[in-house]
């Protein structure tokens, strides 16, 4: 059994690709890795395209001490490669999506229907080959089958009862019973990638910060270590600092308006009233130190855009003061509201197997059993040198993820104090050098809902060539439809509600 | 869950004294509602609310505007669930090719008379996403829109203001 560490040695690997390395694997190889990822040794992180060109990141994470990252790029000048998802259904949906974008061929793919594409660009595969196609917007989408007396189908969206992302739910029920959802996606879907190509970084930073609304910090951090890891560029520690002090921000800003919508789709408002005025206070915070609530264009690749002043960081810890006396009140709230309980325990789990499978990052893996922080695996400045705990239960119903998120809301209150005590002085940015030729670069960041993942090409004249973005959810809507099977289908949106994907992210 | 509710009852509320409308939406909406209309809604208005392909931003900021500090029912605005019930259309996002459809079929849902209101930068001119295969030119390109409220994404309290002006355009035109 070669771990990933020793099949990357092996291979031919790319030069000018940081910090993990990227290797050419030939046909033989790229079975050597499917294979790894069928018998559960390694995780997919991603799969992308590219002209003539397959990546697939991959994680070992078999050795916990050691976790391993790494890429193998095959050549594929015709489109066609040995599908992933025959082997590792995590894959599929990602398959599907280059299949419409790119045009490629999986052979062996399980599902050939379209994803992303609905039929109405005009285009086919818009990425690559970008033929002129007449849009096909009445072609019914085959939902897959569900057989057996008195099934009946609910079809929800893309238009929704909430103020909430645009998506498709086709469910098949017996009386109450949700036999099977099957999600359509896509609706959301802006051409990200497309635009990226090519673009100087300056606005591509800005694009890359607005992939999924609630991440918008994340995504900044992601994209700018990704663009620091390709040029090698040291980020000044003050920059640092303020990075991860937005980071843990948004979690919290997050988590505090989750935690409150997951109850108030129970129908309980008092917390959803309460977490809401929280969630307010932080982006409030927020707007009041970094000039904007949600915190956008407020990391630049090599540093920070703004200095944090003595007054910002005042309201900060108000902030902070305010949910650290007045969140423990709602914690009890939750515990000891045996009607709310009877709504969250036991409903929507996620067994283990499955959130190690698709490799689920965020709190939906990690109520699941499976112990994956980007912070603590991979460590990137500066929680290296910040201490925290990570939640973990193997329990993976609601109501797990709901205490993960609220351990995670403890912990993130410590870490800001934390950062605000240590906040070291000094320059807020360096300047992006002008690399000699093209530079690729590759950055996990663990946003509020799990691990973001860009990787990017620099053509060496301050543009960016390529730029991949993958939001968690990838990995996660799946087990969104996996858990709900069994379940009523009003308990639908509190399921939903606790995963809380990214559409926007999703579809790109 | 007792002193909870005891100490919001003797706590002073934290919903915040309303902005005032911003007079150039106010002139914007002004040319763009009928008269016999202005005196139909009163001020009172019912919102349907439609993603078309936003990052969400719009949608985070929108919720706000139900949290204690906005209280945006107070004013006699509330989102509604379905298009029949909804006086105003507020479209968010810069209108994604898979979603012109849905949108254009939600307004057709709705009962006369209706307007359109587009929430953030990409709801104008399609924002940082102009220019892609997978997007149009905005919300206008698409509906005909009474009013444009700016921003990536606007903060609540400027959302409230251009809603707060189509309903005083409503109430305060002479004639009305």
């Amino acid at each position: 059994m070669t771990t990933l560490a020793e099949y990357l040695s092996t291979q031919h690997a790319v030069p000018g690709h940081a910090p993990w390395p990227r290797v050419l694997v030939d046909e033989s190889a790229w079975s050597i890795a499917l294979g790894a990822l069928a018998s559960g040794r390694w995780s997919l992180l991603d799969l992308w395209g590219e002209p003539g060109m397959i990546h697939m990141a991959l994680l070992d994470s078999a050795l916990p001490y050691a976790p391993a990252i790494g890429v193998a790029s095959l050549a594929a000048p015709d489109g066609r490669y040995q599908s992933v998802a025959q082997f590792h259904p995590p894959a599929l949906r990602l398959e599907r999506a280059l299949c419409d974008l790119w045009g490629v061929q999986p052979i062996g793919l399980p599902d050939t229907r379209p994803w992303i594409d609905h039929g109405a660009w005009g285009l086919r595969h818009p990425a690559g080959t970008a033929s002129i196609a007449p849009d096909t917007p009445d072609t019914p989408y085959p939902f897959l089958p569900a057989e057996g007396e008195g099934l009946h189908q609910v079809a929800v969206g893309p238009v929704h009862a909430g103020i909430i992302e645009p998506g498709h739910f086709r469910f098949t029920a017996n009386g109450e019973t949700v036999v099977r959802l099957e999600l359509r996606l896509g609706y959301a879907h802006k051409g990200i990638e497309s635009l990226l190509a090519g673009t100087p970084l300056d606005r591509a930073a800005r694009i890359a910060g607005r992939t999924s609304g609630d991440s918008t910090v994340a995504y900044q951090f992601a994209f700018a270590r990704a663009v620091e890891a390709a040029l090698e560029i040291a980020v000044p520690p003050r920059a640092v600092y303020l990075r991860a002090l937005m980071a843990e921000l948004e979690r919290l800003a997050n988590h505090l308006g989750d935690i409150g919508a997951i109850c108030n789709d129970a129908s309980f408002a008092l917390m959803h009233a309460h977490c809401g005025v929280l969630r307010e206070q932080v982006l409030r915070a927020a707007g009041a130190a970094f000039g904007h609530r949600l915190m956008r264009d407020a990391i630049c690749p090599g540093g920070v855009a703004g200095d944090l002043t003595e007054p910002g960081a005042a309201v900060i810890r108000t902030a902070i003061t305010e949910i650290h006396r007045r969140f423990p009140a709602l914690v009890e709230l939750y515990d000891n509201t045996a009607s709310l309980q009877d709504r969250t325990v036991s409903t929507g789990i996620l067994r283990p197997a499955l959130a190690r499978l698709y490799a689920a990052g965020g709190y939906v893996g990690r109520a699941s059993g499976r112990d994956f922080d980007v912070r603590r695996a991979f460590p990137y400045p500066p929680y290296e040198s910040l201490a925290f705990e990570i939640s973990l239960r193997d329990d993976g119903d609601v109501n797990a993820r709901v205490w993960v998120r609220i351990r995670e809301v403890e912990q993130s209150v410590a870490l800001v104090t934390r950062i605000l005590d240590s906040l070291p002085g000094g320059p807020l940015d360096v300047e992006p050098p002008h690399a000699n030729g093209p530079r690729e670069g590759m950055a996990m960041v663990e946003g509020f809902r799990g691990d973001v993942l860009v990787w990017l090409r620099l053509d060496g004249q301050g543009n960016v060539a390529r730029c991949r973005l993958r939001d968690p959810s990838w990995f996660q809507w799946p087990l969104l439809e996996a858990i709900v099977e069994g379940n009523i289908i009003a308990d639908f949106p509190i399921c939903n509600k606790s995963f809380n994907c990214s559409y926007s992210g999703h579809d790109l | 869950m007792r002193k909870l509710l005891f100490q919001s009852l003797v706590r002073a509320p934290l919903t915040e004294t309303p902005p005032l409308p911003e007079g150039a939406a106010i002139a914007e909406v002004g040319a763009s509602l009928a008269e016999r209309a202005r005196r139909r809604l009163g001020r009172s208005l019912s919102i349907r609310e439609v993603d078309a392909g936003s990052c969400n931003g719009c949608e985070l900021e929108i919720h706000a505007l139900n949290n204690a500090y906005y209280d945006l029912e107070r004013f006699g605005l509330r989102f509604v669930a379905s298009p029949r019930h909804a006086d105003l259309l507020l479209v968010t996002g810069p209108v994604t090719k898979n979603m012109r459809a849905a949108l254009e079929f939600t307004w057709q849902a709705m009962p006369d008379p209706k307007w359109v209101v587009a929430v953030g930068d990409c709801g104008r001119d399609g924002g940082c996403f102009a220019g892609s295969y997978a997007v149009g030119g905005g919300v206008a390109a698409v509906l005909p829109v009474d009013l444009h409220i700016p921003g990536c994404p606007p903060p609540p309290v400027e959302i409230l203001k251009g809603l707060l002006a189509l309903l005083d355009s409503a109430a305060t035109r002479p004639g009305s």
